[in-house]
């Protein structure tokens, strides 16, 4: 019986990387931008998991628990900081929240 | 019986990845993100990995997605505008995205022979025991570590978010 050979994973965390980049790119809209980054972070966990696999061991196991645990806390300021910059501005346009460009 | 599981949950997850990515409303976003969280933890315990599973339902399918449809229903945000996005990026994004998936995918396959397969149960060093014991042993400075960024961060959530008094 044949199993999936181990590029297939690593090729499906490929696409979900560049889908991510394509959303972090293309979205103007500063929570979908944010759900893009989160999205990376899951293909690259795919990735970390299947290197464990093909390695035996367990130590991306642990990396992958550590960048859900970064992932967590990230959302939470983000999402803070994001509730601010709504509260000052009425906006969630990134093209909007540009003080620091002039 | 392995490459079936694996090929439906890969579209799974694909379908709504590019869903994440076209969707114009931020709701439509974060339910089709769920679905991609969902059926990566599923690959997850096709390659061994039950603790990570487990751990990706509750984390990120559970609380950060909550946390993500809380917010957007807090600040009742809209579906976006399409206007005013540059040329460039409209001109060279899509194919330079091409060109970085064409060559992670050309590398990845050269890399690995596909002798190098996945058996569902060829690896069992995935379970809460054996994650635990290393969390608590090789790995223990960096998990205190965690316990400290965790705090730091619900800290300041709840400096930047509170209402400000006088």
């Amino acid at each position: 019986m044949a199993g999936v050979p181990i590029y297939y994973f690593l090729t499906l965390s490929a696409i979900l990387f560049a889908l991510g980049v394509a959303g972090f790119l293309f979205r103007r809209n500063i929570i979908t931008v944010f759900m893009s980054i989160e999205l990376m972070l899951n293909a690259v966990n795919l990735s970390f998991i299947t290197f464990s696999y093909y390695l035996k061991k367990n130590d991306g196991h642990i990396f992958a628990f550590f960048v859900m645990v970064v992932a967590a806390a990230e959302a939470a300021v983000g999402l803070a900081i994001i509730l601010t910059v709504f509260k000052n501005r009425q906006t969630l346009n990134i093209d909007e929240v540009d003080s620091l460009k002039n | 019986m392995d490459l079936i599981l694996f090929g439906v949950f890969a579209i799974i997850a694909v379908v709504c990845g590019i869903n994440v990515v076209v969707q114009s409303h931020p709701i439509s976003s974060a339910i089709s993100l769920v679905g991609v969280m969902g059926s990566l933890a599923v690959l997850y315990l096709l390659l061994g990995a039950e603790f990570i599973a487990a751990a990706q339902v509750i984390v990120y399918a559970g609380a950060i997605m909550v946390l993500f449809v809380f917010v957007i229903m807090l600040l009742n945000a809209g579906a976006e505008s399409r206007k005013g996005r540059s040329l460039m990026v409209q001109l060279l994004g899509v194919p330079l995205l091409i060109t970085l998936f064409g060559l992670l995918a050309y590398f990845v396959q050269r890399m690995y022979s596909p002798e190098a397969s996945v058996h569902f149960g060829g690896f069992r060093g995935g379970t809460a025991e054996e994650i635990g014991h290393a969390l608590f042993t090789t790995y223990l400075l960096p998990f205190e570590v965690t316990s400290i960024l965790i705090l730091i961060a619900i800290l300041g959530a709840v400096v930047l978010a509170r209402k400000e008094m006088d």
